[in-house]
């Protein structure tokens, strides 16, 4: 492995996102078994940084250490000492002094993961930054859709919700592309960020102007906050502009895939059917964010140089 | 103190439009002769051969953050950086910890930068009491005490009525307003909107944020009479605007800085918290119109905003940084490399930009003739050299500009006749 951290997709390349991806298919049969334990980190400590809160995310890459035997520590911000004022620079430093093999970080400012991997030794993961990256997620979403179509050349994907305050967006705008996928945007135009079309990405404002021909399907959640903000009137018109319903999603091919990166407000940004449809890949998403971080956490502490 | 003669120099006198070869000798702080051969017995002997002997170089836009934030730096430490960038006067600006906003506050920083006995310090007094944007200062008595102009800078005045007030009665005192303009209920942003702050996932400020609020301004000087001199001026739009009031005949008068004419908004790439500024490091577009208004004339001024912060303040994450950047001894470099060797200005247009002109908005005077005080700056525009933070002898380092390969620096810094920066190698 060639990279040391992994803190976003934008320069990561592609020969990386390959390695990533491979080692998630012999991962992903360990979590099958039925002793889902192998020893290959034993020995190593895995630190988990969360200042932000996250269910999902933290537990799956607890569990993927956990399957390797890495020992984890897990600190969330209301835990560690930031409310007592210290720095994240600070912090990088015990974190450093206390022996940990590998950090992965959930932090709500963009840039925060690049600020800790300057000030430590070890391999930094991004666990999501603000709204800048999440990486791993964005490998789950392009493990998850090779599993099902390994050839991804002319997939029509579109994306719709907050992409403004997306990180997972990001990543997967930086990251699919590559892949050959056709990568559209659907939002509300207060929720686009500036310059989005020069990423390769082809911007719509209504659903159904993006859903014809799209293979694929990926709906964000929608943040309450964005009514506080003024970028949406309210939730209600947005669930009934941008919902991903059974009428919307007829519009896509009939194999169209239903992803979201969770958690999932049924109601409000995709219907309940949708959500528990035969097309959902909701699931496997889970399952393979396992695998993607035990890959993920392999490589980066044992697969340098090899 | 010793006569001193400035040899074999090229004299460049904005006032007079031209640079000439001429030696300058200077007795007792004053300039007494400015000849094309002066022998001179028993005088100090500088010899400025291949260089520029320039006006005292005056930067109207700098933190000295005294009192209040002596940590980031101090009236001494920043009038030490202030000569070694070339610069024999600063303007310092009024958000200090208490506000400038009393006459007390203005005598303190004058009291000090006598003590520190390096370059001139022309307080700026605060706009309103507080810089809060509500009460106006007593303008009277901080003009007495010693205040150049007036502004709040780094805490816009949000209300146009205010704004209105302070240009009509700042008008009476004969001195300018300096308006850091930005309508702060667009700028909630920690750098430029746009594709850098797209693909970085950090939230913009738009250019919109400053044009409003320079529209605004200029109304508002066009309504009043008052003397409006805009600040850091970043935008496309803000250039237009300022160079379309001009032509109405409006009085403005509009600076820019190094950062500005130089950087876009890739040099936060990579979260560098030392391009963390305000207003923010603007796209291709911006630059290249800061460019064009300081060519055509619309942007009069070259200031550095000098914005010291200490570096545990700095090094941490970007949306927590301070905004602000030290500038005072780049400044120079940065303007002979950028713009003149750059081919935007001559060297008479950029040396008064960063002296004569700024010398007139603020009511001061810097000429090159027999009986002027003698403040000057010589310049050595072949120098080349790169930026090392560490030699940097502000309090603080936060300069996006580390590594830089820049041609011209100055090599003398005389104020009252005094030679405050020997030569460096």
């Amino acid at each position: 492995m060639a990279v040391r951290h992994l803190l976003g997709l934008a320069d990561m390349p592609a020969a990386a996102i390959n390695e990533f991806l491979e080692n998630a298919l012999p991962m992903k049969q360990i979590i099958s078994r039925d002793i889902k334990k192998v020893p290959t980190l034993r020995g190593k400590t895995v630190i988990t940084l969360f200042y932000e809160p996250s269910t999902r995310t933290r537990m799956s890459f607890e569990l993927a250490a956990k399957y390797l035997s890495a020992d984890t520590v897990n600190v969330s911000a209301s835990a560690s000492s930031t409310s007592k004022g210290e720095s994240l620079a600070d912090t990088a430093r015990t974190v450093a002094a206390l022996g940990a093999d590998l950090v992965v970080l959930r932090h709500p400012c963009a840039g925060a993961p690049h600020l800790l991997a300057r000030l430590v030794e070890v391999p930094v993961v991004n666990a999501g930054d603000g709204m800048h990256e999440h990486p791993t997620q964005a490998l789950l979403d392009l493990f998850t859709l090779r599993e099902r179509r390994p050839d991804l050349e002319g997939l029509k994907l579109v994306i719709i919700g907050d992409i403004l305050h997306s990180r997972v967006a990001r990543s997967n705008i930086w990251c699919l592309p590559r892949f050959g996928v056709d990568v559209h945007v659907a939002a509300p135009p207060t929720l686009v960020p500036a310059g989005l079309a020069a990423l390769g990405v082809t911007v719509h404002d209504r659903p159904e102007d993006a859903l014809p021909g799209a293979g694929a399907v990926m709906v964000l959640r929608l943040q309450r906050e964005r009514q506080q903000e003024g970028l949406i009137p309210d939730v209600r018109e947005y669930a009934r502009l941008y919902a991903l319903n059974s009428e919307r999603l007829a519009l896509a091919r009939p194999d169209a895939y239903v992803m979201h990166p969770g958690p999932m407000n049924r109601g409000i940004e995709i219907a309940p059917d949708v959500a528990d449809g035969a097309c959902a890949l909701i699931t496997d998403q889970v399952t393979n964010g396992v695998a993607v971080r035990m890959a993920v956490l392999y490589l980066l502490m044992l697969g340098r140089g090899e | 103190m010793m006569d001193l003669l400035i040899r074999g120099g090229t004299v460049v006198d904005p006032a007079a439009g031209r640079a000439y070869e001429s030696d300058v000798l200077i007795k007792d702080g004053r300039v007494a002769a400015v000849e094309k051969k002066i022998t001179a017995r028993g005088a100090r002997v500088l010899d400025a051969a291949g260089k520029l002997v320039t006006p005292g170089l005056i930067d109207m836009h700098v933190h000295l953050r005294e009192p209040g934030q002596e940590h980031k730096e101090t009236v001494a430490s920043g009038t030490c950086a202030a000569v070694r960038g070339g610069f024999t006067a600063v303007a310092a600006m009024p958000n200090t910890d208490p506000a400038a906003d009393r006459p007390e506050v203005i005598r303190y920083v004058l009291e000090r930068a006598r003590e520190a006995g390096r370059a001139r310090v022309y307080p700026v007094g605060a706009l309103t009491v507080g810089s809060r944007g509500k009460e106006l200062t007593e303008m009277g008595a901080l003009r007495e005490a010693g205040a150049a102009a007036f502004s709040d800078d780094g805490r816009p005045v949000a209300g146009a009525h205010v704004m209105r007030r302070a240009l009509e009665y700042a008008r009476m005192l004969g001195v300018p307003v300096i308006s850091h303009c930005e309508d702060l209920s667009l700028a909630a942003g920690v750098m430029h909107e746009g594709l850098v702050s797209t693909m970085l996932g950090l939230k913009g400020t738009p250019a919109a944020a400053e044009d409003v609020a320079v529209a605004r301004d200029l109304i508002l000087a066009e309504m009043t009479g008052g003397r409006l001199h805009v600040a850091h001026v970043s935008t496309a739009g803000a250039v237009r605007l300022v160079r379309e009031a001009k032509a109405r005949g409006v009085r403005v008068t509009a600076e820019a800085t190094p950062h500005h004419f130089t950087l876009t908004d890739r040099a936060v790439a990579g979260f560098d918290t030392n391009a963390k500024v305000n207003p923010p490091l603007r796209a291709d577009a911006d630059v290249a119109a800061v460019r064009e208004g300081l060519a055509d004339g619309t942007i009069d001024v070259i200031a550095t905003d000098h914005a010291p912060h200490a570096a545990h303040e700095k090094e941490v994450e970007f949306d927590l940084a301070p905004f602000g950047l030290v500038g005072l001894e780049t400044a120079v470099g940065l303007v002979f490399t950028e713009l003149v060797a750059g081919g935007v200005l001559d060297v008479v247009t950029a040396v008064a930009k960063l002296s004569t002109n700024p010398a007139r908005v603020l009511g001061l005077s810097r000429t090159i003739e027999p009986g002027a005080v003698a403040d000057l700056t010589v310049i050595d525009p072949e120098a080349v050299w790169t930026v090392n933070r560490a030699e940097l002898v502000s309090k603080s380092k936060n300069t996006p500009f580390h590594g830089f390969k820049l041609k011209g620096l100055p090599c003398a810094t005389i104020v009252g006749g005094e030679v405050h920066l020997a030569a460096r190698s």
